[in-house]
Parts: structure tokens; sequence; C-alpha cells
């Protein structure tokens, strides 16, 4: 706009869709692979011993296998296994397989698959809000948690919900107008990838890495893990 | 950001432009709206449809549908000078072509067209003439048609001149005497195509440029003929302008977006969707989400009101609305492209950087070996009787 600073939305969308969303994708994709080739290129200390079993069959069987939780682990803290599941699939549905999301992953990467139709999203995404808030709620009341707490996770908390909020918003057309919400959407999504190679979201890619390992070690030894 | 446009224009028009209270300045008083609609074979009837059509789009209740025939049956032409600067004549066409005599053709013939470079007979000096004639006889009343965008105050004027005058100097001289500017069309109203990327004329809309007369909005490429006659029928009704939106366009027209109006917007909610032309979802008349449609964040009244006296529309006839209304949409990203997608090659920046990312990350990697491979083989063993020495 000429003579006036003023950002109409549709100024916001565009913004938000071309420069911006450039610029988080760069941070994200450099900031990521610096990150992960550091950890590649530690590497490990080079084991003597004779192998017992196969190393990687074992790294990619506790690959799977920790998708299931001990019996252990779900007794202690059932909240956090039933929880954490449930608004952690409900992420990854929505970001991976809504119509709009795959469209955008088709003319960035050039692939696609198939995507669920648009109600079975919705509801998937209420249960994730829901699960994120009660995740909070916890976080807050229970009083180990709250002490091990650090902002760094409250940080993360936010910058999670935040796009799942706003892209909630946006289907709905609850803000108006509509390159408002779409353009506030796309903002915390950009945030969250500009976060995510500096925080604990770097788990999303590091946790394989770490089960690899774990598993690798221990099936080269011939043990269960 | 996006608040609605803080000061609507609506208030700012005083005295309010009472045509019926106030004749005129011309030798014979001219026929009222209601007598030229007779004289046009328009039945009461027909014309009471046109007042309440007129009054649903303006979100009025039907009690005000007899007000808006009283002022409209007395009302008299009201002066308009339409100036077309950078555009195509595609909004005169649409505004112009009407398949019979409709009411909302005789509304528009039955305002005082003193100036159209498509429409007079007039050329040349006499054209000119005729503009400065209808200033100087309604000075302060007359309604300022634009349509087209204008090279700005700093652009070289020679993209676009008429009879030897810059677009800038006439639109500027003819804006003075103008009670409000209308801006038809997308191009007017937002810069629209000549304003596209790379921008060569410098081209600016005319609310960059008129900052002290009420503008109004009608955008689209082109505009909808009845926003038009909506317009000046509340204008003639009321003696104000229109409700607006944050562009400056009248909320009874672009209050809604076309996603919420859509007649497709069932298959969208069901998650059904036509993936090409001509699929069995392009068949059976899906959402048109996928194949680009702009709906969702177009603002127009495409959906309800549609085209060619209501035969059809855009998403009607299968092809997806390229949100023509919006400012910038010739540069919003591709016009088959989902809304999702951004526009330019965000994919190679992703590929540039996490390559570069990868290459820092593997020379950091090889640095940190280095240095503990180059500390083991300093490594040098001391015996007790040498570190006791050294104390």
């Amino acid at each position: 706009m000429i003579a006036s600073l003023e950002m109409t939305s549709m100024d916001f969308l565009m913004w938000t869709k071309g420069p911006l969303f450039q610029l988080a994708l760069t941070v994200f994709a450099l900031g990521m692979l610096v990150r992960l080739m550091e950890i590649f290129m530690l590497g490990r200390e080079h084991n003597y011993a004779l192998p017992r079993g196969s190393a990687v069959a074992g790294g990619l069987r506790t690959l799977y296998r920790r998708f299931y939780t001990d019996a252990g682990t779900f007794k202690s803290a059932p909240f956090d296994v039933v929880v954490g599941t449930l608004w952690h699939i409900g992420f990854i549905v929505a970001l991976l397989l809504f119509i709009p999301h795959v469209e955008l992953i088709k003319a960035t990467f050039g692939i696609a698959w198939p995507a669920l139709p648009n109600p079975v999203v919705d509801a998937i995404t209420v249960i994730t809000l829901l699960g994120l808030l009660a995740a909070l709620v916890h976080r807050l009341l229970h009083p180990v948690k709250r002490f091990l707490s650090t902002h760094e996770d409250y940080v993360i908390w936010a910058v999670t919900f935040l796009p799942v909020l706003t892209g909630y918003l946006a289907y709905h057309r609850i803000i108006n107008p509509y390159p408002l919400a779409l353009g506030l959407h796309i903002l915390t999504a950009e945030i969250f990838l500009v976060v995510l190679p500096f925080t604990k979201l770097t788990h999303i890619f590091t946790a394989w890495v770490a089960r690899y390992y774990n598993g690798a070690t221990f099936g080269r030894k011939g043990v269960q893990s | 950001m996006a608040s609605p446009h803080p000061e609507s224009p609506a208030g700012r028009l005083a005295p309010p432009l009472r045509l019926q209270s106030k004749p005129l300045r011309q030798p014979q008083p001219e026929p009222s709206l209601g007598e030229i609609l007779r004289r046009n074979g328009v039945s009461r009837r027909g014309f009471l449809k046109f007042c309440a059509a007129t009054a649903t789009l303006m979100a009025l209740p039907p009690s005000m549908v007899p007000a808006i025939a009283a002022a409209l049956e007395t009302a008299r032409r009201p002066s308009v000078i339409w100036l077309s600067f950078q555009e195509c004549t595609g909004c005169t066409e649409s505004l112009t072509r009407s398949v019979s005599p409709t009411v909302e053709n005789l509304i528009l013939d039955t305002i005082s067209l003193d100036y159209h470079h498509t429409l007079q007979a007039a050329a040349g000096e006499a054209a000119e003439h005729a503009r400065e004639e209808a200033m100087n006889a309604n000075q302060g009343q007359y309604i300022l048609v634009v349509d087209g965008s204008l090279p700005g105050p700093d652009a070289n004027p020679g993209y676009s001149t008429i009879a030897g005058i810059s677009n800038y100097e006439m639109l500027m001289d003819t804006v003075k005497g103008a009670a409000a500017v209308v801006a038809v069309g997308t191009c007017a109203a937002f810069g629209g195509l000549p304003k596209a990327d790379p921008n060569p004329s410098g081209a600016v809309a005319v609310q960059d440029l008129v900052k002290d007369k009420p503008v109004i909005n009608v955008s689209g490429c082109p505009p909808l003929p009845m926003v038009i006659t909506g317009v000046l029928a509340q204008f003639l009704t009321f003696g104000k302008l229109p409700e607006l939106d944050e562009y400056r366009r009248p909320l009874a027209f672009f209050g809604q977006a076309i996603h919420d109006r859509c007649y497709r917007r069932p298959f969208y909610d069901k998650g059904l969707f036509a993936e090409s032309f001509d699929d069995k979802g392009a068949k059976a008349g899906w959402c048109l989400y996928r194949l680009g449609c702009k709906g969702p964040m177009a603002y127009n009244a495409c959906a309800t009101m549609k085209w060619n006296s209501g035969a059809s529309w855009p998403i009607e006839s299968g092809a997806p609305c390229l949100g023509c209304s919006e400012p910038n949409f010739w540069d919003a990203g591709g016009f088959y492209d989902a809304l999702s997608v951004p526009p330019g090659r965000p994919g190679e920046a992703l590929l540039t950087a996490g390559a570069l990312g990868a290459a820092l990350g593997a020379a950091a990697g090889a640095l940190g070996r280095r240095k503990v491979k180059t500390a083991g083989l300093a490594h040098q063993a001391v015996t007790a009787d040498q570190l006791e020495q050294q104390l």
C-alpha cells in the first residue's frame, strides 16, 4: 500500500505464505541438518568384541518395539502414556493427512499421498487440542512434573499448541477475514519450524536416531532392549 | 492489521446528498427515476421487486422497501463521470452487457452518464469539453467512477494519457468537485493486473491517491453489475454511502466469502474433492479446492447473485474461483494451485538450506573428530616419578 504502512489481511497472508515461509523453511532445514550431521559424525566407539547378534536387526527392532509402552511405565504414569500417545498421533495425522497440507507437500516436494476426509481430521484435531490442554494442566498440577519443567517446556508446548488451534479456527472460519485466519495459522506453523532445531522439539528427528543406536548396541550384544 | 476500516466514509458525506430534495442546476427539470422506469415499460411490481432485492442485499429490514421505493421514485438523475485509465474495458462490458433490459440495466440507463470513453458519442476536444461541463454544472455533487489503475505521481505519465492529459492529472482534477469516488474493478480498487509484479508502469489504485473524498471500492475482474446499481440505489435512497469493509468495499456485497455461500460447500465439508478437471469428482460437481479454488479467501457476491442474469457463475461451470475481488490476486500464487500452496519455489529453499546445513554439520563433525584424534596422538604417558619431579 502506497503512503501507508497499514497492512491488510491479504498483505499479511502473502507475507506469511511467501518470504516468511521461505525463511522459516531455510532456518529449519539448515539448523536441523547441522544438528543431525553432527550427531552422525560423532559416531560410536569401535567395539572390538565379537558380535553375538546383528546390530542392524536390533536397531530396527527397537525402532519399532519402542512404540509399545512397557507395563511398568504405564503403571506409574498412565495419564502421560494415554494422553501423550493420543495427541502425538492426532498432531501427526492433522499435519500429514489433511488435504490442504497434502497439497502443500505435493507442491513443495513433488510427492503426495491419500488424505483423510475433512470431518475426520476435524475430529482428530479436537482430540489433539484437548489432549494438549490436558497435558498442560497435568504438568501444572502435578508437583513433580511442575518441579521438573523448565521455561523451554512451556515454550514448546505453546509453539505446538498454537498451530493446531489456529488451524482449527481457520478451518471453522471463526476468525474473520479468512486471509487473517490463514495467515495466523501459517505464521504459528513457521514459528514451530524455526524453534524446532534449537529446542527439545528436535526429538521429532533425534528420537529415531536414539532408538536405533540403543537397539543396535543391544542387538550386537545379543540381548533384548 | 485487519481491523475494519476505522473511519467508514459513510458518515463523512456532509451535507448528505439528497438529490430528490435538491434538484440539480439544470435548465429543465429532469424526469424522475420512477417516470423513466415507467416510460421504459417497467411494471410497478418489477420495480418493487428490485427495491426488495436491494433492501435484502443491503441487509435492511423489509419495512425499508417502501422507503427505498419512494426515494427511488422521486430521485433525479445523478451526474456520473466515468474515467477509464489502465483498464481492459471488461468492467464496462460487464456493466452494460445485459441480455435483456433488466431493472438494473434501466437504473444504469437512468443515471446521467456525462462522460464515458467507450459509451459516449463525442470524441476528442468535444469529449473533454463534456467532462468539464458536467463538472461545472454539478460541482460537488457528481459521482466519479474510475475503472483501471493509473501510473502514480512518481511514475512515467506516458504509460497512459487521455487527450494529452496524464491519468494522474485528470483524476486529481476531476475528483475535486466529486461527491464520492467509486473505484470499479480490481485495477481501480487495488491496482489489479497493471500493478502485478513487476509493475512496469508504476500503477497505483485510486485509494492510494484520493485521500480527501469517500472512496468505494467495487472490486472484481470484472465486478458484478448489480453491485454498482446497488451502491447507486443506496446512494439515491439514503444520500449516503454504504457500510464498507477493511478494503472499502460495500459490506452488503463483499461481507461474505464465496466459500461460505458456495453451493458446493457441503462437498468440502464432507471431504469430497475433484482432483482433475475431468475426473469422477469434477463430473459429480464436487468441491474444487484441490484444483485451486480461492473461494475461502475471496469475498464477493458471485455465489448468491451469479452472472449473466443469474444463469451461472464460475464455480457452477466447473472453474475454481480465482479470487479476483481480492487485492494482489495476480501475485497470490497459481490460479490452479490449492490455496494452501505458497507462491514461489519453497522446495528449492528447503533443499538448498538442507544441503548447506548437511555440509556445515559434516564440517563441524569432522573438526570435532580431528580434535579428538589430535588430542589422542598428543597424549603422553606420565609416571608418578615424573609428576613428583614437577611439584
